[in-house]
Parts: structure tokens; C-alpha cells; sequence
């Protein structure tokens, strides 16, 4: 009746997990109980759970990100502190646990924090910026953004229920074939890793057709604003190799359900051929991840320099390099498996490549700089940060791209610093810039400049004090994921690396005090001008929050900094552009079915990973149900009408006024 | 430092020296020695390569940076000192510098990568007066087993090498994924069920080295580590000679049951060995070794294996 | 307002009223602005071009995965563990009759478009109804032909050659199921509700689809059938 599923699965036996779990469930009871008290269910039903509107998804994405960032934070703390206390002794985990912790630190960084993250900025700005109401297909973006959220879910029910991947972030079989790994452990990264991804590739699919079919008249490919290229990039390769990952699970989850011999180690099966898949996935993810970064990077110099990105058509050429060289560079994840000097020097070579397209966007971002009213604000603060720390992370990866020295550091934990110092120091000091930059975009006032700077500086020492040692410890022989240590000269470095996380705490810290005081203050933080870094693309052009149909009237674009051209003219002419003819403005109506998806799809995911087939089909059959009922629906979109576009249009139109004025006093009296 | 008379004439050995400040800064942050120690040809032309790959990444990447840094400070919104060009984005002779930066780094890299790649070529032999020495490596769960075809004996978790001779490894795997690497020695290598990998090393002086698994193969991980003695070869053959007396058979039977998963392993030898059975394993003629055996059946779901260090 | 604000862009008119001439502004060989549409970007497409270009990206990574399998296949083509080879399995008339049922439904299906646009609802309901079944008999030979195998102890367990052969083949074959149940939805909602403009966007994908995975047939076809017989 219930599969494999019974009481032994509940980890009464190991109190980490146990109790972690259960105050995780108080809390989300807690969470409803208060919703259901305070009558909030239809709001956010109506509002929330079933809106179409990308900057709400958008919104979505980011708060699923950061919860789940802090979730893999909490796994991180856990594995540095394991290896601290660890030498020449057993630590706190033993390790059957600690091998699920660093799995599920690097499924959750990777597919769920970061992912999620990338994807909310995604969503929220790249409609804004490019001027025009949604994405190509809004209620698809609902499902992708659910089923994420799925897989998201089952990642965390299986603290509680039965256990997770002991077989690192990628499960190389054959440890992961279930004649090694027979728990359900793999079968929750497959099924919770599958779900997601395909959310993912619709949102891929989705952002493709957006930048190239809905932009706002004028908009041409050389007029997009450098975040909108780089989204573009990312979009394109999460079309071109997520379809592989699929695959590869798919493949996987065949070999551990019905004993076929894809990967297997027996039986003509070929391990090697899983390693050649996933990375071929594996390393264009990077790209997917830091693409998006840089686009917000660029954003930043330019804004916060006052001037135009030095170099765009350059940028351009460089980030659609970096997405060609991005899939041909695989192999470099595996020098040390003896391919031969040939195959080696030609994928060291390729991969070494990438950095001249990266090292183009640095040299760019800092003649950003060049002639330039550069100000510090937060954003700009996390950019400079960028800048040191992804540089010297691009030169170890780099150097581990040199067949040669890879031979030497190779799974150590060398590699283990390289690549949070590209990924933290390239991706996570992009979303906090991101999110200082366009937070009073999306709620109307701004963030605390004092805690952010304070966040800013604790996660950057922070990053270093915990990454340096490892670098040195990777050179000193050190390979990853130990749960216990038996070189007593390590120790050193170790506790080091455990201050360094200490003071990354203090920095998270901040960040969440400064959320709390912005909301506090948020009268006194106001955005009411829609343009509080003085901005220079479309989404500054709209009133801080945008109305849910974004702009009134689709701009109509005439050079390549759309608004920035718009407000030159306005302020010199002292006098907003002459009042449009407002219409009525056909937006999609909500839609539950992504919703549906999801809860459809978490029970057919958690009754695969248990093997409680007839809930599956169940499942599965609902879900096809669903999709019918769904596409029955007459109703597809709904007019705002006339008055109320001009309403907001109107109020948007006096606060520009009002700043205009401000600034003719200024002028009059300086 | 003495120089070993028999030590292999490098091609990096000239260079070595000169690095030696760099790789102290590095190691001195610690004081231990690590893969910037080598106790080997192998492991020396590793870490030249890496030195000199850091240095000409160094040589950009520093200027690099302090540009950076120089750039912002100097256009800080409150200098209005520094002239404001705020339409100025674009300079045909920067760019054409902005990508040639690059572009000269990565072609002077590559060169150093090609050769560095078939220089050290894991699977290409080492010149040598003295002869090669074999050693057959079979990762298991989770402990290695050293046979030595020649000498007719194995080992486990223990590894003696005579120094100044090349090791020629033979590297396999009975159940999941290794990589065999002693990291003084340099040139770490995956062990693969299937598949037979190889890699060339020598130890230039007696001593006493650490080896390790590189690549996580399941909860035994941590222990899946050996020591390696290098020995001075007339010591080796007398070793050889005393492992021969005493102890075990490794055939089949002995086999079977060391191929099941074991945790913190102690050193063991064998006095004598199934010549075949390298082969055996590495075609899988012998199935490959058992996973996990729950206590439980209905324990599927959690897999509860005791281990660790307790 | 926040102090911060409007520093730069007030500075650059300042700039721009002492220099007319935007000395070192846009030195992209670009004179000014584009009047009108802008290099050709006119605003947003219409629905159905959006529709249509989407369902295509999809296909293309649909293509991608599809490919792994293919991928899959090369290489443990000789992969067999002692066990039957790609010969051993091929049953030519019966490949050539499910080819040419799949080949013909490509046909049909592209006649119900041709009625679609005509706005014939008889005959595209007629024309989708044939699709259907030529792609029920091609899903039903296939399952014969599996169903024939495993009775032969021929199956994906055997060997990681059988493994890729039934993984792409049957991949293939769940794609048509699934594309068959997406066809009897769609022509109950021809049926029901008439030529909306969703609906004829649903059906133009629905041809894309039908389409892509016939040209995947014939990868199918050539690549393990037609090779394998000759290997």
C-alpha cells in the first residue's frame, strides 16, 4: 500500500535531522494557523498563488531562493564545523549524515537557491526593462516557477522522511546505482532535481521567445539593456542543455528503478558515459548562473558611474562567446581520468578561452569607470567586491584548467575554493547588488545604506577568512568532503576557515536586520520619484512599484539608453513629454494551474521515491485532468480600462513633475 | 638539499629553484608540506607547470585588479577634480588592447598547457637507468589493495615503493569511483570498475608519504587513505622478500572477502597472489564488489550502515 | 527626493549644453536614432507568432534530449554483455509498415491544418481522426514488436546495448502516445468549441509536434534500424 514507506523512515534514531525537522514543521503550522486566523488565504490566493504577473513570480522566485540560501548556509555551517572538530576524531556527524549534508548543500546552492534567485531577477526585470507588460507566455511562467518550488519541497521532506543523496551534488554512479546507494536517498535528488529542472526549461524557453519576440517598439537587439542580453545568454543555454540533464536523470532513474544498464557498473553499462552528460549540462549551468550576474554587474558601473557601459557591442560579443565556449569545455571536469595528453590539451585550451570573454567584461566594466561620477552605494560596493574576488577565482580556475596542475588539485579542496570563489563571489554578490539595486523597484522604498554596508563588508572578509585557508589546504593535499580528518597538521587551517564562516554569519545577519530596519523605516526610505539611483534603462521609467500592467503607454525607444534619453529631454526642456492617448490594456487573467501542477506533481514525485505506484498514477492522472480543465477555460485575458490606466499613468506623471520642479529650484538657487 | 644521483634529468629541473620562493609564501602560511613539496619528477614538473601558469596569470590579474581599484577611487563621485565624460563609452584602441589582454595570456597559456600536457601524460613512462618497477591498484570499498605482480605479493592500505626507481601503477576499481593520489608524488589518476588507468611516479628519496582517495566513493571515504614508504631498493627487495614469508594468500576466496565494504582498514600483506587476478577484476570477470547490506530489510528506505570513527 | 538621485543625469546636461557636439558619445558608426520602427524592432509580435516561436525553441531542446538518447545509443551500441546484438532485432516489414503509418499521419496531419485554415471543421476532425489512428497502429506495432522481444528474453535489462536501443525507441514511442492524448483533446475542443484563436494556436503547435517527432522517426529509423540491418 505504501511502497517502501514506513515508520523506520522517520529519523527517530538521529536527533539532527529529527529536531531540525520538527521545528521546521511547528513553524510552517505556525505560519498557517496565522493565515488562516488572520482570514489572509483569499488575498493570497488571489494575489499571490495564482498571479501570472512576472514581477510577483519574480518575487516568488527570490523568496524561495533566499529561503533555501539559508537552508544550504545552514548545511555549510554544519560541514565546516564537522571538519573543524573532526581531526583525529569522529566529529558530531557521523557519516551517513554528514555525506547527505554536503549533498544537499550543493543540490540546494546550486539548483535551488542560486537557481531561484537568478531566475526571480530574471522574471522581474528583464519585462521592465525591455518595456513592455509580460513574458511571452505568463501562466507558464507560473508553472515553471511552481514546479520549482516542488522540487524545492521534496528536497526538504526528505530531512524528515526517509534521507537524502549521500553521493555528493552529482551523483556519479556507480555509487548512485542502487546496487550502492539502495536508500531512497538518490531517488529524492532524481525526482525533486527532474521536477525542477523542467520548471526550469520552460523558463528558459519562455525568456528566449520574450527578448526575441516582445519588445517594446524601438527596442532593437542593440538598443537591450546589458541585463536583458546576458538573460537572453543564460535563456539560451538552459534551452541548449538543461534537455541533457533531463536525459541523464531520466537515465539514471531507469538504471535505479527497473535495473537497466545505462550507467551501471556490470552489463555493458558505461559510468563514463554519465560524467560526458552531466557536464556537458554541468559546466554551461555555471555560464546559466553567472550570466545573469554579469548583466547585473553592468548595470551597476553604469548606473553608479553616470555614464554609459564602456564597450557594449564588446559585452555583447563576449557574453554570446561565453555561451558557445561554455559547452565546449565539459571535459575539463575530469583531466584526471586519463583521456590522454591530446584530448586534455585540447579541452584545458577551450576552457582557458572562456576567460578572454570574461577578461573582456572586466576591462570593460572598470572603463565604465573611466570619466566617470562613481558613488558608493551599496550596489556598487558588492561590484568592486565582484570584481577582486571573481578575478582572482577566474585565475585558480584557470590555473585548474592546466591539465598539469589539475593533476595536483583535482577534487581537493583547492577546487572546492575556486568554485565558491566564482560562484559566491560571482552569482551571490550579484543578487545582493541586485537586490539593494531594484528592491525599491519592486516595493516602493529602499534599503538601509548603513546595514547593507555593514552586510557587504562582514560576507566579504567573511568569504576570504573562510576561503583562503581552503585554497591552502587544497595545496596542501586536503581532497573535499572528509567527514573525518586524520592529518593533524590541517588543523590550523580548518579553524581559520570556521572563523572565516563566523564572520559570514554576522554578515547574514546583517542582511536580515537590514530587511527588518528598511521595513521599519520604509516611510522614511520612500522611492517616490520610481527612479532613486538617478537609472538609465526602462524599469526607471515606471512608478516604484510598477502598476501590474507596467507601463500605461508601451514606451517607444529611441536610442540605446531608452530613459536615460527620456529624462535628458524632460529636464532640459523642463517639461514631461505631451500626455498620451491612454487605451485599455489586455492583460492574462490569473491562473491556479500552475499551483496544481505543483501539488500534483509533488505527490506523484514523493509516491515515486517511495514506490507507492498507484498513488503516482493517481497522480499523474490528476495532473493530465488538470491540464484538459485548464485548456477548457474561455476566459484568457482581461481589459483594464481607460480610467484607470490614465489614474496611474497620472500619478506617475505628477511625481515626475514634482521632481522636475526640485530640480529647477535647484538649478535656480545654486 | 642533496640532488639524487639517479634522479630523472627534468626538463623543469632548472626552473625548480626559482619557485621555491613562491611555493613557500604559499606554504609557509601553514608550515606543512603539500603537492608544492614534490618528493618527485612527476610531482615537480606538476607544480613548475602550476607555478608558472600562476605567475603569467599573476602578471596580468594584479595589474588587473589595482587598475580596478585605482579606476574607482579616482572617478569617486565626490572628485570633481577628475574630468566627467559622461557619453564617453567607447575607444576603438582600448577595446582592440581590452581583448588582446586576454587573448596574448590565454595563447601564452595554452603553449604551456600543450606541453605541459604531454610532458605529463600520466600514462607515459618515465625515463630511467634502473628498471621500472610494476604495481597493480585496485580501489575497493573502502580500502586500496596493492599487488605486485613481480614480487608476487599484495598489499593493503600500505604501499612501498624503492625510491629513485619509476612505479608504473595499474590502476583499477571493484566497485565505485577513486582517484589514486599521493600527493607529493603529483599526477593523481581515477581508479574506474572496468577500465585500467595508469600512471608513471617515483620517489626521489626514502621516506615517508601520505596517499589518499581523491574522489568520494561512499561512507568509508574518510579512512580510504595509505601510507607509502619509499624505501632504498636493496631495503625494497628485502622487504618484498619478508612479506614473502609470512601471512596470507590473496586467491579468489581471499578476495571475496576483502572486496566487501570495510571501514578504517588496518595495513595488511599477503605472502602470495592469483596472477590473474588483477586482470579478473579490471575485465569484471570477478562480479564487482557488493554495496551496502542493510541490517534491515525494511530499512530500504534509510540506509543505516554503522561507520565512522566511533 | 533622495539625495542621491540625479547627480549624473543633471551633470550630463550641463555637459551636453557646453559641448553640442557629444564629443566621444555613441562612436558606434551610428549617426543618431533610427526614425520609425528602430533597426527593425517594431514592438511586441502578435500572439500566434509568439505562440509558434516558442513551441519551436521547445522542440529544439526536445531535439536535445532526444539526442542524449541517441548518444546513448552510439556508444553502447556494441555494448551487449554476450547478449543479442542490433540484428538480432531488427524485423524490417515491420519497421517499414510503422514508418510509413508515421510517415502517412504526417501527411494527414498536415491535410487537418490545411482544413484548419479553411476553417472546415468536417474535414479537419476527419483528417486529425486519421493522424490519430495511424499513430495508434504505429505505438501498437511498436508494442508488439517489445512485447515479441521480451518473450525472447530480450529485454533492457539484458545488456547495456538493449538498455539504449529500448530507451531511445521507447522514448520515442511515449512521445506518440503522449502526443495521441494531447490529439483527442484537442479534437474535443475543435469539436466543442470551434476555431478560437487559442485553439488554431494549440493546433499549430500540435503540428509542429507531430511533425518533429517523425523527422526523430527517421533518425530512429536510419540510425538504428536501417544501420543496424546492414551492421
Amino acid at each position: 500500500m505504501f511502497g517502501k514507506l514506513s515508520w523506520s523512515a522517520i529519523p527517530f534514531d538521529q536527533p539532527i535531522p529529527l529536531i531540525t525537522s520538527l521545528v521546521l514543521i511547528v513553524v510552517i503550522l505556525g505560519v498557517l494557523a496565522l493565515v488562516t486566523l488572520k482570514g489572509w488565504w483569499p488575498y493570497l490566493w488571489r494575489e499571490w498563488i495564482t498571479t501570472v504577473d512576472h514581477k510577483r513570480i519574480g518575487i516568488m522566485y527570490c523568496l524561495l531562493g533566499a529561503v533555501m540560501l539559508i537552508r544550504g548556509f545552514a548545511d555549510a555551517i554544519m560541514m565546516r564545523s564537522q571538519q573543524a572538530v573532526a581531526i583525529n576524531a569522529s566529529g558530531y556527524l557521523k557519516p551517513e549524515h554528514y555525506d547527505q549534508i554536503f549533498s544537499a548543500h550543493g543540490t540546494i546552492m546550486i539548483f535551488f537557491a542560486a537557481m531561484p534567485l537568478v531566475i526571480g531577477f530574471m522574471n522581474f526585470v528583464t519585462p521592465l526593462q525591455l518595456g513592455v507588460r509580460d513574458v511571452a507566455f505568463p501562466t507558464l511562467n507560473s508553472v515553471s516557477f511552481w514546479l520549482t518550488a516542488t522540487g524545492a519541497l521534496l528536497v526538504n521532506v526528505s530531512l524528515f522522511v526517509g534521507e537524502f543523496a549521500r553521493t555528493g551534488w552529482l551523483p556519479y554512479p556507480p555509487l548512485s546505482e542502487a546496487a550502492y546507494s539502495p536508500g531512497v536517498g538518490v531517488d529524492y535528488y532524481l525526482w525533486a532535481v527532474q521536477i525542477s529542472g523542467i520548471g526550469t526549461l520552460m523558463t528558459g524557453i519562455n525568456f528566449v521567445t520574450t527578448v526575441l519576440k516582445m519588445r517594446c517598439p524601438g527596442m532593437s537587439y542593440m538598443r537591450m539593456p546589458m541585463f536583458c542580453w546576458t538573460v537572453f545568454g543564460s535563456s539560451l543555454l538552459i534551452v541548449a542543455v538543461f534537455p541533457i540533464l533531463t536525459a541523464t536523470l531520466a537515465m539514471l532513474t531507469l538504471d535505479r528503478y527497473f535495473g537497466w544498464h545505462y550507467f551501471t557498473n556490470t552489463a555493458g553499462g558505461n559510468p563514463m558515459m554519465f560524467m560526458n552528460l552531466i557536464w556537458a549540462w554541468g559546466h554551461p549551468e555555471v555560464y546559466i548562473l553567472v550570466l545573469p550576474a554579469f548583466g547585473i554587474f553592468s548595470e551597476v558601473f553604469s548606473t553608479f558611474s553616470g555614464k554609459p557601459l564602456f564597450g557594449y557591442r564588446s559585452m555583447v560579443a563576449a557574453t554570446l562567446f561565453i555561451c558557445v565556449v561554455s559547452m565546449m569545455t565539459w571535459l575539463h571536469h575530469f583531466f584526471t581520468m586519463g583521456s590522454g595528453a591530446a584530448v586534455n590539451t585540447a579541452f584545458g585550451i577551450s576552457t582557458s578561452i572562456i576567460a578572454v570573454g570574461t577578461g573582456v567584461k572586466i576591462y570593460n566594466w572598470i572603463f565604465t569607470m573611466y570619466g566617470g561620477r562613481v558613488r558608493f552605494g551599496v550596489p556598487m560596493l558588492w561590484s568592486m567586491g565582484f570584481i577582486f574576488t571573481f578575478v582572482i577565482g577566474g585565475m585558480t580556475g584557470v590555473l585548474l584548467a592546466v591539465p598539469p596542475a589539475d593533476f595536483l588539485v583535482h577534487n581537493s579542496m583547492f577546487l572546492v575554493a575556486h568554485f565558491h570563489n566564482v560562484i559566491v563571489g560571482g552569482v551571490v554578490f550579484a543578487l545582493f547588488a541586485g537586490l539593494h539595486y531594484w528592491f525599491p523597484k519592486a516595493f516602493g522604498f529602499r534599503l538601509h545604506e548603513g546595514w547593507g554596508k555593514a552586510a557587504f563588508w562582514f560576507a566579504f572578509f567573511g568569504f576570504w577568512i573562510t576561503f583562503t585557508p581552503l585554497y591552502i589546504l587544497g595545496l596542501e593535499g586536503m581532497t573535499r568532503r572528509l567527514q573525518h580528518i586524520n592529518v593533524e597538521q590541517w588543523r590550523f587551517m580548518l579553524d581559520l576557515s570556521l572563523i572565516g564562516v563566523g564572520v559570514l554569519i554576522v554578515g547574514a545577519i546583517c542582511q536580515v536586520v537590514m530587511l527588518v530596519v528598511s521595513i521599519l523605516k520604509r516611510d522614511e526610505l520612500r522611492d517616490t520619484t520610481g527612479d532613486p539611483w538617478d537609472g538609465r534603462s526602462l524599469e526607471w521609467a515606471t512608478p516604484s512599484p510598477p502598476p501590474f500592467f507596467n507601463y500605461a503607454v508601451m514606451p517607444n525607444v529611441e536610442g540605446e539608453e531608452a530613459y536615460w534619453d527620456i529624462k535628458l529631454r524632460a529636464i532640459e526642456t523642463q517639461q514631461l513629454s505631451p500626455e498620451p492617448a491612454y487605451e485599455p490594456i489586455e492583460m492574462p487573467v490569473n491562473s491556479p494551474v500552475g499551483f496544481y501542477t505543483a501539488f500534483f506533481a509533488t505527490v506523484t514525485g514523493f509516491s515515486l521515491i517511495w514506490h507507492i505506484w498507484w498513488l503516482a498514477a493517481v497522480g499523474l492522472v490528476s495532473a493530465f485532468a488538470g491540464f484538459v480543465v485548464f485548456a477548457w477555460r474561455d476566459v484568457h485575458e482581461f481589459h483594464v480600462p481607460v480610467e484607470e490606466v490614465a489614474r496611474a499613468d497620472h500619478a506617475r506623471r505628477a511625481a515626475r513633475a514634482a521632481v522636475l520642479e526640485s530640480l529647477a529650484n535647484q538649478d535656480a538657487t545654486s | 638539499m642533496r640532488r639524487p644521483a639517479n634522479r630523472r634529468p627534468s626538463y623543469f629541473a632548472r626552473d625548480r629553484y626559482c619557485y621555491a620562493f613562491l611555493g613557500a609564501a604559499i606554504l609557509s602560511l601553514s608550515g606543512c608540506a603539500g603537492v608544492l613539496d614534490p618528493a618527485g619528477p612527476v610531482g615537480a614538473g606538476d607544480s613548475t607547470i602550476m607555478l608558472d601558469a600562476l605567475l603569467v596569470m599573476l602578471a596580468i590579474v594584479a595589474p588587473t585588479i589595482l587598475l580596478a581599484f585605482w579606476m574607482a577611487w579616482r572617478y569617486r563621485a565626490s572628485n570633481t577634480r577628475a574630468e566627467y565624460r559622461p557619453y564617453w563609452s567607447y575607444s576603438g584602441r582600448i577595446e582592440a588592447v581590452v581583448w588582446s589582454i586576454p587573448i596574448l595570456t590565454i595563447m601564452f597559456l595554452g603553449g604551456l598547457i600543450w606541453i605541459g600536457s604531454y610532458r605529463l601524460d600520466p600514462f607515459r613512462p618515465l625515463p630511467s637507468k634502473t628498471p621500472t618497477v610494476e604495481v597493480q591498484v585496485v580501489a575497493l570499498d573502502w580500502k586500496w589493495l596493492f599487488i605486485y605482480p613481480q614480487e608476487r605479493i599484495a598489499t593493503v592500505n600500505q604501499l612501498v615503493i624503492p625510491a629513485g626507481s619509476p612505479v608504473h601503477f595499474s590502476i583499477t576499481s571493484a566497485s565505485v569511483f577513486n582517484v589514486f593520489f599521493i600527493p607529493r608524488l603529483g599526477s593523481m589518476i581515477y581508479a574506474m570498475p572496468g577500465m585500467v588507468s595508469q600512471v608513471y611516479l617515483q620517489a626521489d628519496r626514502p621516506g615517508l608519504l601520505f596517499g589518499q582517495s581523491s574522489h568520494f566513493s561512499g561512507d568509508g571515504f574518510s579512512d580510504m587513505q595509505f601510507q607509502v614508504k619509499s624505501v632504498p631498493s636493496a631495503e625494497f627487495t628485502a622487504w618484498a622478500q619478508a612479506v614473502r614469508s609470512a601471512g596470507p594468500v590473496l586467491d579468489q576466496t581471499a578476495y571475496a572477502g576483502l572486496e566487501r565494504q570495510s571501514q578504517h582498514v588496518a595495513p595488511m600483506t599477503y605472502r602470495g597472489i592469483d596472477p590473474q587476478l588483477f586482470h579478473a577484476i579490471a575485465t569484471q570477470r570477478i562480479a564487482p564488489g557488493p554495496g551496502p547490506e542493510p541490517e534491515n530489510r525494511s530499512h530500504a528506505g534509510r540506509e543505516v550502515v554503522a561507520g565512522g570513527r566511533d | 527626493m533622495s539625495d542621491s538621485a540625479l547627480p549624473a543625469s543633471v551633470e550630463t546636461l550641463r555637459r551636453l549644453r557646453e559641448d553640442p557636439h557629444r564629443v566621444g558619445h555613441r562612436g558606434h558608426g551610428q549617426d543618431g536614432p533610427v526614425q520609425g520602427a528602430g533597426h527593425g524592432a517594431t514592438g511586441p509580435a502578435r500572439k500566434r507568432i509568439i505562440v509558434g516561436y516558442g513551441f519551436w525553441i521547445f522542440l529544439l531542446s526536445d531535439i536535445v534530449m532526444f539526442s542524449c538518447f541517441f548518444a546513448a545509443f552510439a556508444v553502447q551500441g556494441n555494448a551487449t554483455a554476450g547478449g543479442p546484438g542490433i540484428r538480432d532485432l531488427v524485423e524490417m516489414p515491420r519497421v517499414a509498415l510503422e514508418t510509413g503509418a508515421l510517415l502517412l499521419s504526417s501527411y494527414t496531419c498536415g491535410l487537418s491544418f490545411a482544413a484548419t485554415n479553411a476553417r472546415n471543421k468536417l474535414w479537419t476532425q476527419v483528417f486529425l481522426l486519421i493522424t490519430g489512428l495511424l499513430g495508434l497502429a504505429f505505438v501498437l506495432m511498436e508494442a508488439q514488436e517489445f512485447i515479441g522481444l521480451a518473450a525472447r528474453g530480450i529485454t533492457p535489462e539484458r545488456s547495456g546495448f538493449l538498455t539504449s536501443f529500448f530507451g531511445l525507441v521507447g522514448l520515442h514511442g511515449l512521445h506518440v502516445t503522449l502526443a495521441g492524448l494531447w490529439l483527442l483533446t484537442m479534437m474535443a475542443q475543435v469539436q466543442l468549441k470551434g476555431f478560437r484563436r487559442e485553439i488554431i494556436h494549440r493546433l499549430i503547435c500540435f503540428n509542429l509536434f507531430w511533425h518533429a517527432l517523425d523527422i526523430v522517426w527517421i533518425g530512429i529509423f536510419t540510425i538504428v534500424y536501417l544501420m543496424g540491418s546492414v551492421s
